[in-house]
């Protein structure tokens, strides 16, 4: 038996996981029921479109000067967690992001330019990848594990590698929150994230009366093309740093049962490797 | 109080085949060990930037003339140069490429943890901006500056190509990577992971944890009753894991949130307590069969008062217990590989360092918490790793245990 048939041979076969909320934040599209219909290929964007969520887990002095990216994580890990069946606080989650928080990361920088010792110690706390993850914990008393987590234009596939894996070694059900920001500043001569994005899922090992639908999964070097978006709403979103888990959200739009190609979604970890998920009710 | 999660099941062991750490105390284990026997620190006054501040550092030396080699010149940055020193040392990278040739560049994963990765060469962009306002032309490759610079650029310059990610929880990243790539290992999904961290100074961790009044102006003194804040540092260090029996191995980690605060730890330790509680379910080892602790103790107040009265309660009186920030300052995001690979090597060499420049240890302390070095078999070594956000880490290493 050769080396690589060996390696076949240990290739798992892994169970699937169940979905039991999700949520998608954008301007025009601020709820699942209004992205869905979007992703469907309906209108329904809303006009004007959404400001920025306030995040109403937070006490109300420090609502205002939450960062944006803190503010869209708990939007959709909100909406996501609404109805599924779990409690927040019983949920690990994994976060995830591109870039983090762009604006706090270009005003520290400009800070430090110019006259270092003013930085702010809020916006510096603020900075830390995993801001979003800890005011969510704090905000529903979650002390379940949490994490923050990146891969440049591949986060959310790597950040659902995470909650998958969490899922089925564990046998418990975990919430995943991505999102990205605007690129502003100077730092816009490199990092190229247009507008507002934010996606949530829970899912779960065992399915329940909340299950939407099971997905079944892989890894492999074989899913490394990202299956390409078809609706007008999820194109609009593409220049987004999060914009990588549009197909799967897409392909969730679509109706239960319906076959066809949407059933299928690679979402690459990088060139070289990439998560297949299969959609199935 | 939330739900607890169900009791985890006993973990199948993995081995490290190999691991090594670069800090102020120099490159790989032979100058750490060496700084840690005779008690030699790597900090420094600050002389970081054009305009330090007052306070003291652990500096990796020669980083200035350590250029990438031409074919990975496009990642040029301070972190990603510690990232390839510290790959060098210990003939890590050979041990790598057999783990490449073994099991195929796809099963091996590559996570990696950090707190601020590439974010220095970020604002030595914007103190040189163009005439347009535009970072200067040398600089000006996006998948720099991003946080997955770090993971993205390990993972290329091992030429591995299974899932790479970086994981950014503060000062618990470098020790989450353990748990992340158990869980990768445990489903099969790789074969081998090179789990570590690396982390460089830069204006924004000196100045922010100078802003939130967290920096000392002395060289940090962990637990002592006169502490008065830490010492930043930098360092870089990996390990390999694999499905495979014996030599030095992970026993099992907790992971938790605090629920409580950005900045400050849980006042009861709680959060801590339960990533504690978890590990040791997962390693199946009672208390009073560690002999070693690798602390967390940054020589801040608050996280040393609430991480002392954790080790009082929960810990035997017999466990060595030691905060090892004195030798190369607190690493951030790399202070879980590091104080990972102090602790493998306590469970490889019996060598348990104590606590440097502490001088009356703070009464909070129990007789756990050791200012003295001590040398003796250690069956099993922990290691404490809480970040901002009330992130919470906690692992276990032994070694020779059979493996179902």
């Amino acid at each position: 038996m050769s080396a690589r048939m060996d390696r076949e041979k240990h290739r798992p076969n892994l169970p699937p996981v169940y979905l039991d909320g999700l949520a998608v934040w954008a301007p025009r599209w601020p709820s699942w029921s209004q992205a869905q219909a979007a992703f469907r290929g309906e209108d329904a964007a809303v006009d004007p479109p959404a400001k920025r969520p306030a995040p109403l887990l937070l006490p109300p002095t420090e609502r205002r000067r939450a960062p944006d990216t803190v503010a869209l994580a708990l939007e959709v890990a909100s909406q996501a967690i609404d109805g599924c069946g779990h409690a927040a606080a019983d949920l690990p989650c994994v976060f995830t992001s591109a870039h983090g928080d762009l604006a706090i990361n270009d005003t520290m920088c400009s800070t430090l330019a110019e006259s270092p010792t003013l930085l702010s110690p809020t916006k510096f706390h603020n900075s830390v990848h995993n801001a979003a993850a800890g005011y969510w914990t704090m905000g529903t008393g979650c002390m379940q594990t949490s994490t923050a987590v990146s891969a440049f234009e591949h986060s959310f596939a790597a950040g659902l590698l995470e909650a998958l894996s969490f899922c089925i070694a564990e046998q418990w059900p975990v919430l995943l929150v991505g999102y990205d920001t605007q690129a502003c500043g100077a730092l816009s001569t490199v990092t190229k994230s247009q507008g507002l994005l934010a996606v949530a899922l829970v899912l779960a090992p065992q399915r329940s009366a909340h299950t939407r639908i099971a997905l079944d999964w892989a890894l492999g070097p074989d899913f490394s093309q990202r299956t390409a978006l078809r609706s007008a709403a999820a194109q609009s979103l593409s220049g987004n740093a999060m914009a990588d888990a549009l197909p799967l959200f897409e392909a969730l739009a679509q109706p239960v049962g319906s076959a066809g190609p949407s059933a299928v979604v690679d979402l690459p970890l990088s060139s070289h490797a990439g998560l297949r998920i299969h959609l199935r009710p | 109080m939330t739900a607890p999660h169900p009791p985890p099941a006993p973990m199948r062991p993995l081995r490290i085949s190999a691991y090594t750490a670069t800090s102020a105390v120099g490159l790989g284990k032979a100058a750490l060990f060496d700084a840690l026997a005779t008690r030699r620190s790597g900090l420094r006054r600050n002389d970081f930037g054009s305009t330090p501040l007052d306070t003291w550092i652990g500096r990796v030396g020669d980083l200035e003339a350590a250029a990438l080699p031409a074919s990975l010149s496009s990642w040029e940055c301070r972190n990603n140069r510690l990232a390839w020193l510290a790959l060098q040392a210990d003939g890590f990278l050979d041990t790598v490429q057999q783990a490449r040739e073994r099991y195929g560049a796809d099963r091996v994963a590559v996570v990696m943890g950090t707190s601020t990765s590439s974010m220095g060469q970020t604002e030595d962009a914007y103190a040189a901006l163009d005439a347009q306002g535009l970072f200067p032309a040398h600089t000006r490759e996006p998948k720099v500056h991003t946080p997955h610079s770090i993971g993205a650029f390990v993972q290329e310059a091992l030429r591995l190509s299974g899932p790479a990610v970086t994981v950014a929880t503060a000062c618990s990243s470098s020790a989450k990577v353990f748990a992340q790539a158990e869980r990768l290992l445990r489903l099969g999904l790789v074969d081998a992971a090179v789990v570590g961290g690396v982390d460089t100074l830069c204006g924004s961790i000196l100045f922010g944890f100078n802003a939130l009044s967290l920096v000392s102006t002395q060289p940090c003194r962990p637990f002592d009753v006169a502490r008065n804040g830490l010492s930043l540092g930098e360092a870089g260090g990996f390990a390999l894991l694999e499905r495979e029996p014996g030599g030095l191995q992970l026993w099992g980690y907790g992971e938790s949130s605090d629920a409580h605060h950005m900045s400050t730890p849980h006042p009861q330790g709680l959060g801590a307590e339960r990533a504690l509680d978890e590990a040791m379910a997962r390693a199946v080892v009672p208390m009073d069969e560690i002999d070693y602790l690798n602390l967390h103790g940054t020589a801040s107040q608050k996280n040393d008062e609430v991480e002392a009265a954790l080790v009082a309660r929960k810990y035997s009186p017999h466990t060595h217990a030691s905060s090892t920030k004195g030798w190369a300052g607190h690493t951030l995001g790399a202070a879980g590989i590091l104080e990972a690979v102090i602790s493998l090597w306590a469970v490889e060499s019996g060598w348990m360092p104590g606590t440097l420049n502490t001088e009356d240890l703070d009464p909070l302390c129990g007789p756990q918490i050791r200012r003295q070095d001590a040398q003796t078999r250690v069956r099993c070594a922990v290691s404490h790793s809480f970040g901002f956000g009330g992130n919470n880490c906690v692992l276990v290493f032994g070694q020779g245990r059979a493996v179902p």
